[in-house]
């Protein structure tokens, strides 16, 4: 079927298969491979992108539900002048290591202080269970978060 | 001032920030261009004859370029002769992977080991196509008695391997006298399960391959390029130089992407076979199944001593599961009863040890491989020796631990510790915890009968970092004529920091500002030899190994300025503040480096060394867990996690915070969540991340680190590895703090993991105990 997405302001129309799963479209279609495939099964949450606004794990969307909607990685999070304050935020605190949890981690953290601007650790912790990593042992993910947030990220 | 010990944010962040990592699966080279993809067709049960393959309905599906079976295996080196008559016997104690009768195939031949095996490979155009012809592959097994868990294959007649006589593949029991344990007041023994564990890295297994003008080019998720390489050329018969290795940006590996297993080998020599380039990238259903396990120990301890806090005697005695094939973890358990007796001066110590085969998914190593087992073993002794006598576990340790006076120290198993201070990290966390105030509040808890009690527990470790230091590592600095230097390492980073680091070690010894080194890594045509990144080696061999060429490079450059300046090399200064060469005292002489390499003439100045430790380090430290207990539901809660890891000097003490974190979440997530289980026929029940209880922000707290740097003198940055600290001591620490949560209504021991019901059945059973006495 012929989908039409604009990701990170830049339409995307393309002929796939019914089948095809956003995470897919993004990474092939679009040709953006920053969003990442951790698992089969919804859990990592590597896959995370914004879906008009707010987050979502895109090995659990099919492109054609994305059909006419905005789909935001983090490859169009910073803009033109660089990163935006949750990107530095993690690296400032050193929130990541191998890098593959990142992007996924990234977008839900700034859907996370979309909805709550100013979270406790708890909130951070409890609103980022949906992402998994293994290097970091969240401990500096929660900092950078946290560190976002007293920088107004979400404005 | 050196950039050294400073806190220097990673230059690989803002690349992995904006626009993600190159993983293997984000490719896009124009040689992989039209790439067709590989799914793999894999054993659905654990142990059978395959009596048949029917590849016919998958060759017709949409996309499909070829089917690929044991049969098509007809370009590979002839394998290595049978094993003649008693062979099997000799393999015994035999270093890893052990060969002959347990040899390890590619494609399984007539017999399946495990669910995940590799049967046969399927290549089509997508990955969607792949995974519907891969169902339509049909192979017949007639099935085997499966052999799972440590006690069936002690016991069952069923062998897994024809021609051999036990599924025993390896054998050095514990063979000790009880003599050890004469004098003692108080003896305890504990079996103990180290239960089985999957690595899971983020990123799980992946290759690419192309083969074209007879060289193959093959990009693989790995710890070690080189490595690798060295691999591939054995498997497919190909000369190395034939060869090229790349590892891209990898998504965490934790000693399960050490090499390259059948699977990548199998990628490499269809893109060969068939001419097509391909990728493979595994689902996560594979990971959980097909990439290696860690840990999986049947530990028996034993431990005596006298009443007033003294230990005299301590065994140690393990089965280690090693999965269908007998990987890395023949060798593994060598490292448990290496470091059997942990930081203590106990005069009496002995160990051994077996290795088994199962039905069950190969066992390798898994961040600590080896060392994590041995300090959970006697840890969880020290505390039990603690209970039986009524002292505080803190005391125990502060009366057995090794004096500082004693370093170097040569145990009893015969590792010789370099340098360490066991009591004063002990003390350090003891004093940043509140420990005696933490105590007066679980003796209040208790005393009102709380429902959330509240537990402490204690790991004082030691452990061995480049256990392979006489290996070495690999490094070639280059200085251009702009003035600016590459640093190639055989080191392979994957999440650690090596780019940053390295390049702080080029600024510090050359004063060529870390923006203008490039580091790179993981390409054999261009750094052919190397050895990689595991068992936390990289800094001592790979990073001492840079600066040890930046040393070369500095001596070199000064002939070169003395040249130029017309002076005497002895006059002569480098100054790093502003990387130019003048002068002593003049600095209007000064020569910056682009002129100074320039000078050298077109290629800079260039050198290359090999570092070898004479012998591997140890890093020691104090993990205190603290965690609240709910005694009705059994559910556990880490509440806070204090720890001293002393791992010599600190490059940079983000990274090494960060490498700490990890650790500590791995280990908290083994002693609270994790667990590979299968049932009784050896059908996976955690094959997905929905079953395998991978450990979230949401289960952990803040971590508290206490600092401490007790130089070694093996390597001239006095630098020890922190890769595996965390693990090694956070897993025994949470363990023995849920028994001491639980340990005044009876508990004395709580299997990993302390899931809920597991502590609620530990609760309900001592009260049982407790009611009947």
């Amino acid at each position: 079927m012929k989908v039409s997405v604009s990701v990170n302001g830049s339409p995307v129309v393309a002929e796939v298969p019914d089948r095809t799963l956003l995470v897919h479209f993004l990474r092939e279609t679009a040709d953006l491979t920053a969003t990442n495939v951790g698992c089969d099964t919804s859990s990592c949450g590597a896959c995370t992108v914004l879906l008009d606004g707010k987050s979502v794990k895109s090995c659990t969307v099919l492109a054609a539900q994305a059909d006419g909607s905005e789909v935001t990685t983090v490859e169009g999070l910073g803009g033109a002048d660089g990163m935006h304050p949750v990107q530095r935020a993690f690296h400032t605190e050193h929130g990541l290591q191998c890098g593959f949890c990142t992007p996924g981690m990234v977008m839900a953290a700034v859907s996370l202080l979309a909805e709550n601007p100013s979270p406790t650790e708890e909130d951070v912790r409890s609103g980022l269970e949906g992402n998994l990593c293994r290097c970091t042992g969240y401990h500096n993910i929660v900092r950078a978060v946290l560190a976002a947030a007293r920088d107004g990220a979400s404005q | 001032m050196s950039i050294l010990g400073t806190r220097v944010l990673r230059t690989e962040d803002p690349r992995l920030l904006t626009h993600g990592g190159i993983y293997v699966d984000d490719l896009r080279e124009p040689e992989l261009a039209g790439a067709a993809r590989v799914t793999f067709v894999r054993s659905p049960v654990a142990h059978a004859e395959i009596t048949g393959i029917d590849t016919e309905a998958a060759l017709a599906a949409p996309g499909v370029v070829a089917v690929l079976t044991v049969k098509d295996l007809d370009d590979l080196p002839p394998p290595p002769p049978p094993p003649a008559e008693g062979e099997a016997a000799a393999n015994e104690g035999a270093p890893l992977p052990l060969g002959g009768v347990w040899s390890e195939p590619l494609f399984a031949v007539d017999r399946v080991r495990y669910v995940g095996e590799p049967v046969a490979m399927v290549i089509t155009d997508d990955s969607y196509q792949g995974e519907d012809a891969a169902e339509l592959v049909s192979v017949d097994y007639e099935q085997l008695p499966p052999v799972v868990g440590i006690g069936v294959a002690l016991d069952s007649e069923q062998l897994l391997f024809p021609g051999t006589t036990s599924n025993v593949a390896v054998n050095h029991p514990l063979a000790a006298s009880t003599a050890d344990f004469d004098g003692c007041d108080v003896v305890v023994e504990q079996t103990i399960v180290n239960q089985r564990l999957a690595p899971m890295p983020m990123e799980g297994r992946a290759a690419a391959a192309r083969w074209a003008d007879g060289k193959l080019t093959f990009w693989v998720s790995t710890q070690n390029a080189q490595i690798s390489r060295f691999i591939l050329a054995g498997a497919l018969g190909l000369d190395p130089a034939a060869i090229r290795v790349i590892a891209p940006d990898v998504g965490g590996g934790f000693g399960a992407k050490v090499g390259i297993d059948r699977d990548a080998l199998m990628v490499a020599w269809a893109a060969k076979h068939t001419g097509r380039a391909l990728r493979w990238a595994e689902t996560r259903s594979e990971n959980l199944t097909g990439m290696t396990h860690g840990r999986d120990q049947l530990q028996v301890v034993k431990i005596g001593g006298t009443r007033d806090g003294q230990i005299l005697a301590y065994h140690q005695d393990v089965v280690q599961d090693t999965g269908a094939y007998p990987r890395m973890s023949g060798f593994l358990p060598t490292l448990t009863n290496l470091m059997a007796a942990g930081s203590y001066d106990f005069p009496n110590v002995q160990a051994g040890y077996r290795v088994v085969v199962t039905n069950t998914t190969p066992i390798s190593a898994y961040r600590g491989a080896g060392r994590p087992e041995a300090t959970a073993a006697v840890e969880r002794a020290v505390d039990l020796f603690a209970t039986e006598i009524g002292m505080d576990p803190a005391e125990v340790r502060r009366k057995n631990l090794i004096p500082k006076d004693k370093f170097p120290f040569t145990t009893k198993t015969g590792a010789i510790y370099d340098s360490g201070d066991h009591v004063a990290v002990l003390d350090k966390v003891l004093e940043a915890a509140g420990y005696w105030e933490l105590r007066a509040e679980q003796a209040r808890r208790r005393e009102r009968r709380e429902v959330l009690q509240l537990g402490l527990g204690l790991a004082t470790y030691v452990e061995i970092t480049a256990a392979d230091a006489a290996g070495g590592e690999t490094a070639r600095l280059v200085v251009h004529g702009d003035g600016t230097a590459t640093a190639y390492t055989g080191s392979s980073a994957h999440g650690q920091g090596h780019h940053t680091a390295w390049a702080m070690l080029v600024e510090a010894e050359l004063g060529i500002p870390m923006e203008k080194v490039t580091v790179i890594h993981g390409d054999t045509d261009l750094i052919p030899f190397g050895v990689g990144t595991y068992g936390s080696r990289s800094l001592q061999l790979g990073g001492t190994a840079v600066h040890l060429a930046a040393v070369d490079v500095k001596e070199q450059a000064r002939r070169v300025a003395a040249e130029l300046l017309e002076a005497s090399e002895d006059d002569l200064e480098l100054d790093t503040d502003s990387g130019g060469w003048q002068v002593r005292g003049d600095p209007a002489t000064r020569r910056s480096w682009a002129e100074v390499a320039g000078h050298a003439g077109a290629a800079g100045i260039t050198a290359e060394t090999n570092f070898t430790e004479g012998h591997p380090t140890f890093p020691f430290g104090t993990h205190l867990a603290v965690v609240e207990v709910d005694t009705e539901t059994g559910k556990v809660r880490l509440i806070r996690h204090i720890t001293a890891d002393d791992a010599g000097t600190v490059l940079n003490p983000l990274l090494v915070e960060g490498q700490r974190h990890g650790g500590i979440a791995q280990g908290a997530a083994q002693a609270l969540l994790e667990e590979v289980v299968y049932d009784a026929d050896g059908n996976p029940l955690t094959a997905t991340l929905v079953d395998y209880a991978a450990i979230t922000a949401a289960e952990l707290p803040s971590f508290e680190l206490v600092k401490s740097e007790t130089p070694t003198d093996a390597n001239p940055l006095g630098a020890k590895g922190i890769g595996e600290a965390g693990t090694i001591g956070a897993t025994p620490a949470v363990q023995n703090a849920v028994v001491d949560a639980l340990s005044h209504l009876g508990v004395r021991h709580v299997d990993m993991p302390a899931t809920p019901s597991r502590v609620w059945a530990a609760i309900s059973e001592a009260r049982k105990q407790g009611e009947g006495e």
